[in-house]
């Protein structure tokens, strides 16, 4: 009878084989659960002595314009980090997404093999350079030999040995791989077809890139800018070496700040003892920085179901 | 278009007694010489073909024999294909399309194309057919949406999508998808057409749509198409030129060239004896 069940010895075999799978993928969904509840019992609820927000309230937290954990009167207004990180990730944006988009485009459209051959792998030892190498490039080239020259040499404005600029432009180019690998793969999903009929209608190339390609790749596009956006408003080591360790709520990017990444590795490095709200308050910026990532995903999810173009 | 497909070809048989002679049409486009190589490959050999004004001339042959390549160097589509190579002249009303000093862009506003699978743009109907104008520089907005609308009008699609033009292109049936790319052809006003295989990959009821429609156009523009089938070129041609392995074997008034070819290759092809 060859319809007969599989000996129980195999069919035993595939189930174990299946479970040990599900096990590995099911590692990632529970880790990430552990990791929400951490951030928000310890923020919120205090499982383990008081919570963050018992000590201080969300208001205070979300409204207050100073950022003092160590030094009396201490204050938990969380804006300066915020606004750190802001600054960071602006600036990171307006250097990095351009670049990002434009190196794809040329990859994609322009390059002829030979010449895509050589700039893919530069882009990739780029994206595979640490992020620490990024912060000291900040630090000591970035700062001393473009941001000083430009901003105290030109227009006389005073340049802080660390600032938000130089942050910016580092995470700025440490993105760059990113948005281009992903927006080249979102430009080469438009089919050949679309471009030819483009051609056929009397497009110059220029034509086709900017009307047909880009807005047939939109939702991929929009989807690398966020997911580029979430790493740079996650980014540690370099803004930490580059930016500073000020919280500083301020409209100039040339002055010291620190961002909440900044300031969880700062707290987190043996300044706070365990217990007290300034050790708790690591919780609640941890929280502050996992919604913003969060929301930005969601965005870009969404983008991408809302936009997507089937092609048949 | 109201007519059923048979009275669309009824007529068309009528008329067909009366404007097929050769003689009676102009030539629009012609071909001289032509080899066409995709690098070490040659295939295309020596083609000299012309296509005549208002009217449809057919290209027929086994798969490979170089339809699509002979087609496509009418609007130097073949440009954008890297490695390629082609020696010999095409000719648009005398002048040579690949004369140097020949801008590309202006030859495929005056020779537009119609590919075999619709190849909309993932964006609406309205912006679809104003592409082509738009990108020539046409920003008067009335302007516009006229010529969406009489291009529309001409492909035969106005009445099922005039409502819905804001709509995406992608939502339309294969059979309005390839109808929008016909009219989105036409509002470039082109004077030559050219369709590699337009029907194919639609189903019969759509494909007489297309057949009755390219009828309708070679009233006022100049039409090359491929095609597969037999009958479908029998219908809707003037002019026939069957190819085989890169060459042109026998061009001549379809009728003639069905009913009586010159070529013994003609002979077997066409009563399908191979191919
Ligand atoms: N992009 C290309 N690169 C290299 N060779 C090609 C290319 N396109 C076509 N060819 C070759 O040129 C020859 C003619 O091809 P072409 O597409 O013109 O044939 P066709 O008559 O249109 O065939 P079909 O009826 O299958 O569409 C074939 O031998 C084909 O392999
Ligand atoms: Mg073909």
């Amino acid at each position: 009878m060859f319809l007969e069940r599989p000996r129980t010895a195999e069919a035993f075999k595939e189930r174990l084989i299946e479970i040990s799978l599900f096990l590995c993928a099911f590692a990632s969904v529970l880790t990430t659960i552990a990791i929400i509840f951490v951030l928000f019992s310890e923020a919120v609820f205090g499982l383990s002595g008081a919570a963050f927000f018992q000590e201080v309230s969300v208001v205070d937290f979300f409204t207050g314009t100073r950022w003092s954990p160590v030094l009396k009167p201490q204050e938990f207004g969380v804006l300066p980090l915020i606004v750190g990180t802001l600054w960071v990730t602006g600036v990171a944006a307006v250097v990095g997404l351009p670049i990002g988009v434009l190196t794809a485009v040329y990859l994609s459209e322009y390059a002829k093999p030979q010449v895509r051959n050589v700039v893919k792998p530069f882009l990739e030892l780029l994206a595979g350079i640490p992020t620490i190498v990024y912060g000291f490039f900040g630090l000591a080239i970035v700062t001393p030999y473009v941001i000083d020259p430009i901003f105290q040499g030109l227009f006389g404005f005073k340049v802080g040995t660390f600032n938000a600029l130089a942050g910016g432009i580092v995470v700025g180019i440490m993105i760059i791989p990113m948005v281009s690998s992903l927006t080249e793969d979102a430009l080469r999903a438009v089919p050949r077809s679309l471009r030819e009929a483009g051609y056929a209608l009397g497009s110059t190339k220029f034509d086709v890139v900017v009307k047909i390609v880009l807005p047939a790749a939109f939702s991929g596009v929009v989807s690398a800018f966020l997911l580029a956006i979430s790493r740079a408003v996650g980014e540690t080591m370099a803004v930490a070496i580059a930016c500073g360790s000020k919280p500083n709520l301020t409209a100039n990017p040339l002055e010291q700040i620190q961002t909440m990444t900044a300031y969880i590795v700062q707290a987190t490095g043996g300044e706070a003892a365990a217990g007290t709200v300034q050790y708790q308050s690591v919780y609640a910026v941890g929280l502050t920085l996992f919604l913003m990532t969060l929301v930005l995903n969601i965005i870009s999810q969404w983008v991408m179901r809302r936009y997507r173009e089937v092609y048949q | 278009m109201t007519e059923t497909k048979n009275s669309a070809i009824d007529v068309k048989v009528e008329k067909a007694a009366s404007v097929r002679e050769p003689s009676t049409h102009a030539i629009k486009i012609e071909s001289q010489n032509l080899d066409f190589f995709y690098g070490e490959h040659q295939a295309l050999f020596d083609i000299s073909l012309p296509v005549p004004e208002r009217a449809v001339t057919a290209l027929i042959g086994p798969s490979g024999c170089g339809k699509s390549t002979f087609l496509r160097t009418l609007n130097r589509m073949n440009d954008i294909v890297e490695g390629t190579r082609l020696t010999g002249k095409v000719f648009l009303e005398g002048q040579d399309i690949y004369a140097p000093k020949v801008d590309v862009v202006t030859l495929r506003k005056h020779v537009g194309m119609v590919f075999q699978k619709s190849t909309p743009f993932p964006k609406s109907i309205y912006d679809n057919i104003a592409y082509g104008p738009r990108i020539h520089g046409m920003k008067d907005k009335n302007k516009l949406d006229e010529i969406v609308k009489t291009s529309l009008e001409r492909a035969a699609l106005w009445n099922e999508v005039s409502n819905r033009l804001k709509d995406s292109a992608m939502a339309l049936s294969g059979g309005q998808q390839q109808r929008l790319c016909i009219a989105r052809t036409l509002a470039t006003d082109p004077e030559v057409i050219l369709m590699d295989e337009p029907a194919s990959a639609l189903d019969p009821a759509s494909t007489s749509r297309i057949e009755e429609l390219i009828f309708e156009l070679k009233e006022k523009y100049t039409i090359v198409i491929v095609t597969h089938n037999m009958q479908q070129a029998a219908r809707v041609s003037d002019y026939t030129a069957f190819f085989y392995e890169g060459k042109l074997i026998e061009r001549g008034v379809t009728e003639k060239l069905f009913t009586n070819p010159a070529e013994q290759q003609t002979q077997d092809y066409i009563t399908g004896r191979f191919g």
